[in-house]
């Protein structure tokens, strides 16, 4: 019988405690300034992430990728001729 | 030859005229309703996509046929188109983060396309590291690397319309408005040039390296 009371005064304790929680969580949401709705841009041309700089970024790139490939291709075209004829001479003067 | 000496110059500057007149079309044409500004990336990620799918179809043509006959401009020809896909692909997977960065909010989604794209582009990285490195014999396995990266393709082409994916589908190229049309078909033409330039200037240069190494061969004897 004894312990049925101890359980009754700690579910009470229990209760009243979660109540005063929920108050004091409701208080603090109400404390802070309500927001009515969507806050518009001021400022509707800018954005967080621009993109205009990743559009020329990607130009870029295709051309500098392009122009490397052109130039690395240019020196090795350039680099087997020097070779080639280097080898050929070598091939006539054994001839 | 004599034909080549004269085409690939005139491709190169014709190329070299179109890339410069692309952006001023690009920005004539209209702005996507969604993505805005960064869909404009669309107008030379896309063609450069179309040319690592052409490369690659090359590249697994003329391994199929080496591996057949073992014609050696055959072989010339597949290393030569490899390369290409890698220099292509490479600005695929570069462009592509850009545009995705904005759209969708990430550089990189493990999604079905960006992955099989990436597995393709590595495929052929593979081919030309063992083209470099394999020793006497390996342009035969090359070759069936070739070929395996090629049957890739269709895989990664159809990937966006038969599993779920944030990439936009293949129907976006036949629904494309005219004054989007417009510009995108420019692009898709100067990059065809810029690539059958480059593709035989590659080719002639694998050419001369073999008579280079017979050259040597003699030397040696």
């Amino acid at each position: 019988m004894r312990c049925w009371k101890i359980d009754v005064k700690r579910i009470v304790r229990g209760v009243v405690m979660g109540a005063a929680l929920v108050v004091a969580m409701a208080a603090t949401v109400m404390a802070q300034t309500p927001q009515d709705g969507f806050v518009p841009v001021t400022d509707a041309t800018r954005e967080n992430l621009p993109a205009t700089p990743l559009v020329y970024i990607a130009y870029g790139f295709v051309w500098v990728a392009l122009m490397a490939y052109v130039f690395l291709l240019w020196q090795r075209v350039g680099r087997v001729e020097r070779d080639l004829a280097i080898v050929n001479a070598k091939l006539a003067q054994r001839r | 030859m004599r034909v080549a000496n004269r085409l690939v110059p005139l491709l190169l500057v014709v190329a070299a005229l179109m890339y410069l007149r692309a952006p001023f079309m690009i920005h004539a044409a209209p702005l996507e309703s969604v993505m805005g500004v960064v869909q404009k990336i669309f107008y030379f990620h896309v063609p450069s996509a179309m040319m690592t799918f052409l490369a690659a179809f090359v590249c697994g043509i003329a391994s199929a046929t080496y591996l057949w006959n073992r014609n050696k401009f055959a072989d010339h020809v597949a290393v030569s188109a490899a390369e290409l896909a890698v220099v292509f692909g490479l600005i695929v997977l570069v462009t592509g983060p850009l545009w995705a960065r904005k759209a969708w909010g990430v550089w990189w989604q493990w999604d079905v396309r960006l992955t099989m794209t990436l597995v393709m582009w590595m495929i052929f990285v593979a081919y030309l590291l063992l083209r470099r490195f394999g020793g006497p014999g390996s342009e035969i396995l090359a070759a069936a690397v070739g070929v395996f990266g090629t049957a890739l393709v269709p895989f990664v082409y159809v990937s966006v319309n038969y599993w779920r994916t944030i990439h936009p589908n293949t129907n976006v190229l036949r629904t494309l408005q005219p004054e989007m049309a417009e510009p995108f078909r420019w692009a898709i033409l100067a990059f065809l040039m810029f690539f059958t330039a480059l593709l035989i200037v590659r080719i002639r240069l694998e050419a001369s390296r073999a008579v280079l190494e017979e050259a040597y061969a003699l030397l040696e004897d």
